[in-house]
């Protein structure tokens, strides 16, 4: 193409400052509607969930299979170490043995779960698997595979091994995205399970990095709570059902204002370790307007 | 229109890999921001229209999934895109410092923003905590991921642009 001469019916391009400009705009007008509405979460949700997350749900099963096989890799080759002339045999018996282990490593998971089942059992639940993190390093959120079909609704809670997890924060039609209480943007009211002393329950980075939660507003005036109390969701909180196991005190100090206590809680959920949650369908009662 | 394919396919590459191939193989508690790479290197290896469309696509992706509000990052990311193709004029296929940096730049940029918007407007005040423990980090895996990804990326777009260049004589 000469500089020159413009061939005939050359294709017309927005100057990017003007592709810019409208980007910006559509951006910043997006961003004050999903503020206020939801108007438009539902189409980008449903969108996304036809174009990605049937990806993602096959990856999470191939990356099962991965590390399935990095497992065995490392099995492997400590037995070879050990047994070089039963080699071959042993390869062979560890590669069936692995996959024994997993096939009872998820039958113990599911056990768990059940017995989870059976403790809160006044509740319905749905069992789903978890497809997809964040993929920003600032807050702990996941996507599961389980989505508006399936029943779920925004502020529904989710649990596993034990304890709570989070809460449901966003639905597509086949997918949701579950907030973490260990994420820096989430906050739980809690109490004490023996003294049914109220406290908030606050998410945080730095805290995420040390394996804790930390709790901050208890009032104990009676100097009942000791490190290793049981802190569950609380009768007031507006999102979470009540009793739900949240983790075990740590460490507990008085504020400076001498009127209450903030501290530390080990989780009760395994969050580096996560791949079946469940979620409870009943969600807590609240006051229409 | 292939290249339009081949970019929209490198998204969603992306996306998965950061998403949810990783973190099931990398035994890593940061993970790189792929997404970055594919804005940047589209905008500095094109021109400025197509890394803002690339960045502003990667960031309501972002957005639609892990988003508090459908925007932001995607502003962010178009205008890492905008920036990027600012250096597209600068650009030789030849020359990898320059990508590097920009990448660089870009992410630990995009980082600092992020700091700023979702954590200091709520009161988060130890910036040198999150900066040790979640700006650099994610800057070094990410310049990591770059040296990998890059290559792979930059084989595709000189194979998309020789063939152009035959379609057009």
């Amino acid at each position: 193409m000469s500089p020159i001469v413009k061939r005939k019916g050359e294709r017309f391009t927005l100057p990017s400052k003007w592709l810019l400009f409208i980007l910006t705009i559509v951006c910043t007008a997006l961003m004050i509607f999903t503020f206020a509405t939801d108007v438009f979460d539902k189409p980008f949700r449903s969108i996304v969930g036809y174009a990605v997350v049937p990806f993602e749900k096959g990856i999470g099963s191939v990356g099962k299979w991965f590390s399935g096989r990095k497992d065995e890799l490392a099995q492997i080759r400590s037995l070879i170490k050990e047994n070089t002339e039963l080699k071959e045999q042993v390869a062979r018996l560890t590669e069936e043995n692995t996959l024994l282990q997993q096939d009872k490593y998820e039958l113990n998971k599911l056990r768990q779960l059940f017995e989870l089942d059976e403790q809160y059992e006044e509740y319905h639940k749905v069992g789903a698997r978890i497809i997809s993190r964040d993929s920003g390093n600032w807050y702990s959120a996941f996507v599961i595979d389980k989505g508006e079909k399936d029943g779920l609704k925004v502020d529904m809670n989710v649990i596993a091994g034990g304890g709570l997890v989070g809460r449901v924060s966003g639905v597509g039609p086949n997918w949701a995205r579950v907030t973490a209480i260990i994420s820096d943007n989430a906050n739980v009211s809690g109490m004490t399970l023996a003294t049914e002393d109220n406290l908030i329950v606050s998410g945080s980075l730095k805290g995420m990095n040390e394996g804790v939660i930390y709790f901050s507003k208890l009032v104990d005036s009676k100097e009942m709570v000791q490190p290793g109390d049981k802190i569950v969701t609380s009768d007031i909180s507006d999102k979470f059902l009540p009793g739900l196991l949240i983790g075990y005190v740590l460490t507990i100090t008085p504020d400076n204002n001498n009127l209450t206590k903030s501290g530390t809680l080990i989780p009760a959920v395994d969050f580096e370790h996560l791949s079946e949650v469940l979620i409870i369908t009943d969600q807590k009662q609240t006051i229409e307007e | 229109m292939l290249s339009f394919i081949l970019t929209a396919l490198g998204i969603l590459a992306s996306m998965l890999l950061q998403t949810a191939i990783l973190p099931g193989i990398l035994p890593i508690r940061v993970f790189p921001n792929l997404l970055i790479i594919i804005t940047a290197a589209n905008g500095f290896m094109k021109e400025e229209n197509v890394g803002i469309t690339v960045g502003f696509f990667c960031g309501l992706l972002y957005d639609v999934f892990f988003g508090e509000v459908i925007g932001f990052h995607a502003l962010l990311y178009t205008y890492v895109g905008f920036l990027n193709g600012k250096f597209s004029r600068v650009f030789y296929p030849e020359d990898i410092k320059l990508p590097l940096a920009l990448i660089t730049v870009s992410d630990l940029t995009y980082s600092l923003i992020c700091y700023v918007f979702l954590f200091l407007v709520w009161g988060k005040v130890e910036f040198p905590y999150y900066f040790l423990h979640v700006i650099l980090p994610e800057t070094i895996v990410t310049l990591i991921a770059t040296l990998l990804i890059y290559p792979i990326i930059l084989k595709v777009n000189e194979w998309l642009r020789i063939r152009q260049r035959r379609r057009e004589y």
